[in-house]
């Protein structure tokens, strides 16, 4: 048994009052859970402290909150490591803090409501229009055409190992909570809702996969509104790896042929990733101008958003031409950027020439990892 | 110390305030830096969402390249860093995916084998705490940067993922910009933003949620006091200082914070001057930063 206190971010609307902290005090087990101490805090000091939960083993994913910040699961979040985290960052909020612990005392471990959705009460969040509005965007059932099959249908068992990985989400809202990009645009579709849309765009089964993708991707909040920032891989409790089902649903739409997305994300890839085959590093005027407006050279067909986004960009390049940051032909004309040096450029385009035919996706999630081999020196001095 | 240095693109390209300021401070150090400068772009996790061999492939050459020298790999760039750990990652958790991509490389007599000569790729953050040693750097400290309150920003590609990035054996590589930060004798400011995304991934996508991102961050450290933020990533520079000016009509308030490079903040303080580092180039003035800092002690 020790002693921890959770410092809680507590909202009771019936009071008229805004959120406050609460901080209480705890003793369990350092194996327990953040869960576990919230519950014995409702029984001994409390019992209006407000939260979701059932299963208590990661199953249900009803308790979805922030613990010292991180999104994730109450039940499925140690108390002793939470504790850990918490003196760890203690350092780090010394500034912010009205009810920090005098002294040398252990700091509180912070629990706070799930990121990114209104706040009902306490730790419960409203998931309606965050999470399941979103979920019902992506359309997340089958679409198969034609009649069904007169007995099951016959699946590869390939093809159903690829959409594991997105089926094992719980519909929790942690990565929902974590997602910086729907900080700033709440109208991002998510990465809960992009994930599980991935688990129909990689099912065979499914006959509307391009549709799907094309809706994903012309969807100014779609696919192409994710920034790439990793959160909501950190926050999911059951490996899902949100962002990388996004990735893949960027990756599938590419080789489906949608192109023409008003947020330029597929002429950016096909920019970024020529640019690269010709120069080996970023051209950064050739990307600028192939993103908004790819084949300057035979045909010019920016879109309207394109042009809006290379005029958008005209004050930052002037200014960084005023400064000298930009004040080289190589950084102002497209194409004049270097080659690597000494053949290593034909090297690059050797490897791009063979990934033409080559476009394996190695999926750590389902291979796993291969055993460490333990060091055999280590053993031979053991032995000595 | 002698390192293979993977100075990245954009450190060549928009910011070359930064390969500037690396060489500076490499020579304050007594770090020699073997540049590889055959090796090709990390592609920035863009070049896998077209074809994940490819980008593999290509981190593959990088790696081999930097086996050859028979050094541990240095990078000054979070996202390279990101994009790498993640080919690297995959590459290392099965052989016969290794040898896979190895087979394209073979015709350049070029081979990537995990593991060896404990081969590491570490930005410059990273390689100083862990392998330089901050006693050391304290040690060198010639302007202690007394009084200036400098704001971390790391870039998500050192923060997360956890299991990707080395965490569970250095539990605190999200703690050391802070500890860089004291031990060069700033003060650090926290704010809500230090570990958050800058927003530049998504600038030419969607404008609005980027410059929100780096308008927010900016604001956040600046009523929080801060003179400056440091960052290791130059792709959070391009959001967080070219841009400034445009997010700051984003989120519709007045900015004006000077954005350092790591390079640059360790180069001051170990007592170079701004002008040689290149900070005119930046477009959120520096000048209130250059005001701050004490002349170099004649001791």
């Amino acid at each position: 048994m020790a002693a921890y206190t959770l410092k809680v971010r507590r909202f009771q609307p019936e009071t008229g009052e805004g959120p406050y902290w609460e901080e209480f005090d705890v003793d369990l087990d350092p194996s327990l859970s953040v869960l576990d101490g919230l519950l014995q805090a409702r029984d001994r000091d409390d019992g209006s402290l407000s939260v979701r939960c059932s299963c208590r083993a990661a199953i249900c994913g009803s308790c979805g909150m922030k613990i010292n910040g991180q999104s994730g699961l109450g039940c499925k979040t140690q108390i002793g490591e939470a504790q850990e985290k918490a003196d760890k960052f203690s350092h780090a909020s010394s500034g912010e803090e009205e009810a920090l612990p005098t002294g040398d005392g252990p700091a509180p471990i912070v629990v706070e409501p799930m990121g990114n959705q209104p706040v009902i009460k306490d730790l419960i969040t409203d998931m309606e229009s965050t999470h399941w509005a979103k979920i019902r965007r992506v359309t997340p059932w089958l679409l198969p055409h034609g009649d069904p099959p007169e007995r099951e249908y016959v699946v590869e068992p390939e093809s159903m190992i690829d959409i594991t990985q997105s089926m094992a989400c719980i519909q929790c809202g942690a990565c929902v909570s974590s997602c910086l990009s729907m900080e700033v645009d709440p109208d991002f579709i998510g990465p809960a809702a992009l994930a599980k849309a991935y688990r129909f765009v990689g099912d065979p089964r499914d006959a509307e996969t391009k549709e799907r993708l094309h809706d994903l991707a012309f969807d100014p909040h779609g696919i192409y509104d994710c920034t790439h920032c990793f959160s909501c891989i950190d926050a999911c409790p059951k490996g899902v790896a949100p962002m990388d089902q996004i990735m893949r649903l960027r990756r599938r739409a590419i080789e489906e042929g949608v192109e023409g997305d008003p947020n330029n994300g597929a002429n950016h890839v096909h920019a970024f990733t020529k640019m690269i085959e010709k120069k080996g590093t970023n051209d950064e005027a050739l990307l600028i101008q192939e993103t908004y407006a790819p084949g300057i050279k035979g045909k010019l067909k920016p879109t309207k958003s394109a042009i809006k986004g290379l005029v958008n960009s005209l004050p930052t390049v002037l200014r960084a031409i005023k400064t000298g940051k930009a004040r080289s032909l190589p950084k102002l004309i497209p194409g004049v950027h270097p080659k690597l040096p000494d053949g290593a450029q034909d090297e690059v385009k050797a490897i791009y020439a063979h990934a033409e035919d080559h476009r394996e996706e190695f999926n750590i999630y389902i291979s796993g990892e291969e055993d460490v081999v333990p060091e055999p020196d280590e053993t031979v001095e053991e032995e000595a | 110390m002698k390192l293979a240095y993977w100075p990245g693109c954009v450190s060549r390209g928009f910011t070359t305030e930064l390969h500037g300021s690396m060489a500076i401070v490499a020579e304050q150090l007594g770090i020699e830096l073997v540049e590889l400068d055959r090796a090709n772009c990390c592609g920035a996790g863009i070049i896998a969402e077209h074809n994940q061999e490819l980008a593999d492939t290509l981190n593959a050459r990088t790696f081999a390249l930097a086996q050859q020298t028979g050094l541990a790999m240095m990078n000054i760039c979070s996202t390279c860093q990101g994009a790498q750990s993640e080919c690297q990652q995959r590459l290392d958790a099965d052989s016969a995916y290794r040898a896979h991509i190895n087979e394209v490389l073979s015709g350049q007599g070029l081979s990537y084998e995990k593991g060896k000569d404990g081969f590491t790729n570490k930005n410059f953050l990273w390689l100083l705490v862990e392998d330089y040693g901050l006693d050391r750097l304290a040690d060198l400290v010639k302007r202690p940067l007394t009084g200036l309150r400098v704001g971390p920003f790391y870039g998500c590609y050192v923060v997360r993922p956890k299991d990707r990035l080395g965490y569970d054996e250095y539990p605190d590589r999200d703690l050391y910009l802070e500890q860089v930060i004291e031990v060069l004798g700033g003060e650090v400011v926290e704010y809500d933003g230090a570990r958050k995304c800058c927003g530049f991934p998504v600038i030419t996508m969607n404008r609005d949620t980027s410059l929100r991102q780096a308008g927010t961050h900016i604001g956040d450290a600046l009523d929080a006091g801060a003179d400056c933020l440091v960052t290791p990533c130059p792709l959070c520079h391009l959001n967080l200082d070219m841009q400034q000016p445009e997010a700051a009509k984003i989120v519709n308030r007045d900015l004006g914070l000077a954005v350092l490079h790591l390079p640059q903040l360790v180069a001051l303080a170990l007592g170079a001057e701004p002008k040689e580092l290149g900070m005119k180039r930046h477009i959120a003035s520096t000048k209130w930063v250059e005001e701050r800092i004490a002349p170099v002690a004649a001791a």
